[in-house]
């Protein structure tokens, strides 16, 4: 069984505009262990996705319908204070900014002791002692002087391994990285993605992985799903999608991506562009939400809303043209 | 031969710092500290390199946003460096720039139109007021937006839109070089692809030189001539992109290279994992300032700083590696 399983999951902001359909009807299931990736643009979903997870949404502005499963039971109908005890025990959640996550007035050892002694019930010493352990696990060096330091004694890169030691400190089921290494450089993106990788071997949680960079994608993702505009607009294992996609979306946005080394062999001189932008989501779609840029329309799309159609083993598309079966793109 | 076009010669820029809240100025952060390269008419120079490497710095002397501690910045044979508010003016027209964040570079309570009308009086160059209405308008075919757009405000265009702008008003100024300062950083995939289309049509359109500032290797790669890489202060490897990206000398260009996620699930990649990070520019460390991170420093490291020495016939590395013995002359 799944251990995460969302059903028609829709999240509606109210604006002066309208009702913004920020995600729209979004299924997908995260598998124990698994560790499945969502990508999309700016304004896709895919964050407000994850906050919905959490029911981080403030409601009202915010609505959220459909079902959460996790673990059997729907997260949107607990109370509160039952809600309270999973976030930060069995589901966890590291954001982008570790400098704006962090409480800046408390030492990372208290905001590490915080959730023990809260969800595991630890009291200060042996929350201390715990701290220390999930330190020295994210391999931050000194980790009996780091305790006592408050985030802005500590670099970006160490910022983000004290999230990462904050979201593990309980061993959660389900970790939530919503653009973890967006704000990190690139040696210090590859000892965090390494660390993660090290990590979840040894922890054995299950990840979802929100971002917009396919390059992390293929490096630690085993699934994804792809968001457009508030749908899932194709899902497929990482190997599958990379190899073959379907939706024109991903294929445009794999193609818009140039790839280090390609430009030597002479190869492509000119980057695939995705024309147009993204639809006003405060105005209701008829129709597919990517018709207004996709290089296939046709007066169906603009008529009728694709469904998520298998297109290849165990990977799917909305879109009316995308071939089906073991067509290479 | 002409001269290049620009030219920036051991240029360093310090930035005083206090000790503490109310303490003395007694602490410098070593910002850019000995810099040298040279750019082509119509070649793309990019700086890259990890945040606080000094590569924005480097593009904000070149356009004299503050006074240098020392070097020289030379455009065409002239100094811009120590050149008089007179002299400074005609050299602006000729070095404009494209910033990060098309949302905090433009003016919220201008029109387009004022936008781009803007650089045009400021330096004369229309002759007419018609002239300048056929040169905003034309601006806006340049960089494929409508025309009706031009009396619209910021607020009312996406960002890749808003980029567009900001290039449309660099270029009203008819310059040679455009410094794009993580130009297309800020951008969504889909949009970047667009952006750097465009600047790279421009540059052919116009013979422009950009220098480009960015830490996105791949973006850089498909872009570039050439490419210069700092660490702290300093440049480690300049060299034409051929040698950059397929055979890197440096410790640290292999490193940054070989950190970059591929798009291609199961790659065989062996990532170099640099130690720890990257130290302050405060209290540069001693010798060659990559040594405390580097997989192969030896002693020498430590104590002696490596120069930029030609290994090929445009390639410039400062590594002791494989360099020859001192005193030895061929």
């Amino acid at each position: 069984m799944a251990l995460l399983e969302v059903e028609n999951l829709q999240t509606h902001f109210r604006t002066p505009g309208g009702i913004n359909r920020a995600v729209d009807g979004v299924s997908f299931h995260v598998n124990e262990g698994e560790t499945l990736a969502i990508v999309g643009e700016s304004g896709c979903g895919k964050s407000v996705t994850s906050m919905s997870l959490m029911r981080l949404i403030p409601e009202p502005p915010g609505r959220i319908a459909g079902a959460i499963r996790f673990a059997g039971r729907d997260l949107l109908q607990l109370p509160d204070r039952e809600m309270r005890a999973i976030r930060g025990n069995d589901i966890s959640m590291i954001f982008q900014e570790p400098m704006t996550s962090l409480n800046p007035v408390l030492t990372v050892g208290r905001q590490i002791r915080e959730t023990l002694m809260m969800h595991q019930g630890l009291d200060k010493q042996a929350a201390e002692v715990r701290a220390i352990e999930m330190l020295t696990l994210v391999g931050i060096p000194e980790p009996k002087r780091r305790v006592r330091e408050y985030p802005h004694q500590l670099s970006g890169g160490m910022r983000q391994r004290v999230m990462i030691a904050i979201a593990l400190a309980c061993n959660p089921k389900l970790l939530i990285a919503d653009e973890p290494t967006t704000a990190l450089d690139v040696t210090i993106q590859a000892q965090i993605l390494k660390l993660m990788l090290d990590l979840k071997r040894r922890v054995g949680a299950a990840i979802i992985l929100i971002t917009h960079d396919l390059g992390v994608v293929a490096e630690i993702a085993e699934r994804v799903m792809v968001m457009y505009a508030g749908r899932k607009v194709e899902e497929a294992s990482v190997a599958e999608l990379f190899r073959a996609p379907r939706h024109p979306y991903t294929q445009g946005l794999l193609g818009a991506v140039p790839r280090l080394g390609s430009s030597l062999s002479g190869a492509s001189k000119r980057l695939a562009e995705i024309p147009g932008q993204v639809p006003d989501l405060r105005k209701p779609i008829t129709g597919c939400v990517f018709a207004g840029r996709c290089p296939l329309v046709t007066d169906l799309c603009r008529q009728y809303a694709p469904g998520l159609e298998e297109k290849g083993p165990r990977h799917i598309a909305a879109c009316h043209y995308a071939a089906k079966g073991a067509v290479a793109a | 031969m002409s001269p290049p076009l620009l030219q920036v010669n051991d240029l360093k820029k310090h930035f005083p710092v206090r000790a503490g809240l109310f303490g003395p100025r007694s602490e410098r952060v070593y910002a850019v500290d000995g810099v040298s390269f040279e750019i082509e008419r119509g070649e793309t120079l990019s700086l890259v390199g990890e945040s606080g490497c000094g590569k924005s710095t480097v593009g904000r002397a070149i356009l004299r946003l503050f006074d240098v501690t020392a070097g020289q910045v030379i455009l065409d044979g002239q100094r811009i460096d120590d050149a008089s508010p007179s002299a400074l003016r005609q050299m602006r027209r000729r070095v404009q720039v494209v910033f990060q964040d098309p949302f905090s570079s433009l003016n919220p309570r201008m029109r387009v139109r004022d936008i781009l009308a803007e650089p045009i009086r400021n330096f004369g160059l229309a002759k007419s007021a018609a002239d300048l209405d056929a040169r905003v308008a034309s601006l806006m075919d340049t960089v494929r937006l409508p025309r009706e757009a031009l009396n619209r405000r910021p607020h009312e265009f996406s960002g890749g839109q808003r980029q567009r702008i900001g290039i449309a008003r660099a270029l009203a100024a008819e310059p040679e070089l455009i410094v794009c300062d993580e130009a297309v950083s800020a951008l969504d995939v889909s949009v970047k692809a667009q952006i750097v289309n465009l600047l790279q049509d421009l540059q052919r359109e116009f013979g422009l030189a950009l220098l480009f500032i960015s830490h996105d290797l791949a973006i850089v790669e498909h872009m570039t001539h050439r490419v210069a890489v700092m660490y702290l202060g300093k440049i480690v490897e300049l060299a034409p992109k051929q040698e950059i990206f397929a055979a890197p000398s440096h410790p640290y260009t292999q490193a940054l290279l070989s950190a970059v996620p591929l798009p291609e699930p199961g790659a065989a990649r062996s990532p170099i994992i640099l130690r720890g990070d990257v130290p302050s520019p405060i209290n540069p460390p001693s010798g060659c300032r990559f040594h405390t991170r580097c997989p192969f420093a030896f002693d020498r490291c430590r104590i002696e700083e490596p120069q930029l020495r030609a290994t090929g016939s445009d390639q410039w590395v400062a590594c002791h590696l494989d360099e020859p013995p001192q005193g030895w002359r061929p």
